[in-house]
């Protein structure tokens, strides 16, 4: 069960982190991106857009947080 | 040729860093406990890792390439943009900088309270160092078996991550110190540009994106994250000199 705890906690740290909001933010936008390209729209702008707004995002929450 | 030495240069500095904060741990408890029991944890590390090598990697040749772009691609979209956060706030003063001079003597303190068992075996040392290689080489196999699976160069990766491993290795034995001159926030800034870049390119095929340029548009969307990453450390490094100008924090 310990064992289990922490390979679910090392892949929980692996990809969700400290900060579960951009985790979240990754998986809309790579869904959108994939159901838009399921309709026949080449959507490559959107996950590069995606990954500036949440990164400026959690960057200001972290700061507004320190400040 | 071109995303060959991208593939190379990547893996590389990713395996490197890793390679570094493994590296760290080993030494501090070596000097302290010894060195029998913290390589015998080191030699356990390895083959484990060597194991999982041998059964991860031919499972992923099975899976369809467009899935495996989509789950890797965005495995290390995740990942290396934890590490660009990170590196942003550390490079404009909101976060400490990891210093691994502090990190070496923190572990050496820590392994010189532990009390020694009467066995031969110092399970702690032995403890302590293969966790640290086997968490820190577990995540230098992840960027392998996926940056080399991905690209269909498993061999190249590899031999990245090798190197990488050889000269910190050779480096740490030479300087037997926590490696402190390696600017290892510049490295985590450079390498979670490029983990993240390499995520949104594959997560983004996977996902059924026809990318302009085809490889290419990899050296754009890094040069895109590279300008917003700069963008963002200069405001941020503005915005906390206005709240706090140097010299108030002492």
């Amino acid at each position: 069960m310990r064992y289990l705890r922490s390979f679910l906690a090392f892949w929980w740290n692996f990809i969700v982190g400290d900060d579960w909001r951009v985790a979240v933010g990754l998986a809309v936008a790579l869904g959108l991106t994939a159901l838009l390209a399921h309709h026949g729209v080449n959507a490559w702008w959107l996950l590069p857009a995606a990954v500036a707004v949440l990164l400026w995002d959690a960057i200001r929450r972290e700061a507004r947080g320190v400040d | 040729m071109r995303s060959d030495l991208l593939l190379f240069a990547t893996t590389f500095l990713a395996s490197a860093v890793e390679a570094v904060e493994a590296l760290t741990i080993v030494l501090a408890v070596g000097v302290v406990r010894g060195w029998r029991s913290t390589l015998v944890g080191v030699g356990a590390a390895t083959l484990v890792l060597a194991g999982i090598v041998a059964v991860l990697g031919p499972a992923l040749r099975l899976i369809p390439i467009g899935t495996l772009r989509f789950v890797v691609g965005a495995l290390l979209l995740a990942f290396g943009l934890q590490w660009l956060r990170k590196a942003i706030l550390r490079s404009s003063g909101y976060k400490p900088l990891h210093d691994e001079a502090s990190a070496f003597q923190r572990e050496r303190e820590q392994a010189g309270a532990a009390a020694r068992g009467s066995s031969r075996m110092d399970w702690y040392s032995f403890t302590v160092a293969f966790k640290g290689v086997l968490l820190e080489g577990l995540e230098v196999v992840f960027i392998v078996v996926t940056f080399g699976a991905t690209q269909g160069r498993i061999g190249l990766a590899a031999a990245a991550a090798a190197a990488a491993v050889v000269v910190v290795v050779g480096v740490g034995v030479f300087v037997r110190g926590p490696l402190e001159r390696v600017p290892e926030n510049t490295i985590k800034y450079a390498v979670g540009l490029l983990l993240t870049s390499f995520g949104i390119f594959w997560s983004g095929e996977g996902a059924g994106v026809v990318w302009p340029g085809s490889d290419l548009a990899i050296l754009g969307i890094v040069a895109f994250l590279g300008l917003v990453s700069f963008v963002l450390t200069r405001r941020l490094r503005r915005q906390r000199l206005a709240v706090r100008p140097l010299g108030a924090e002492a």
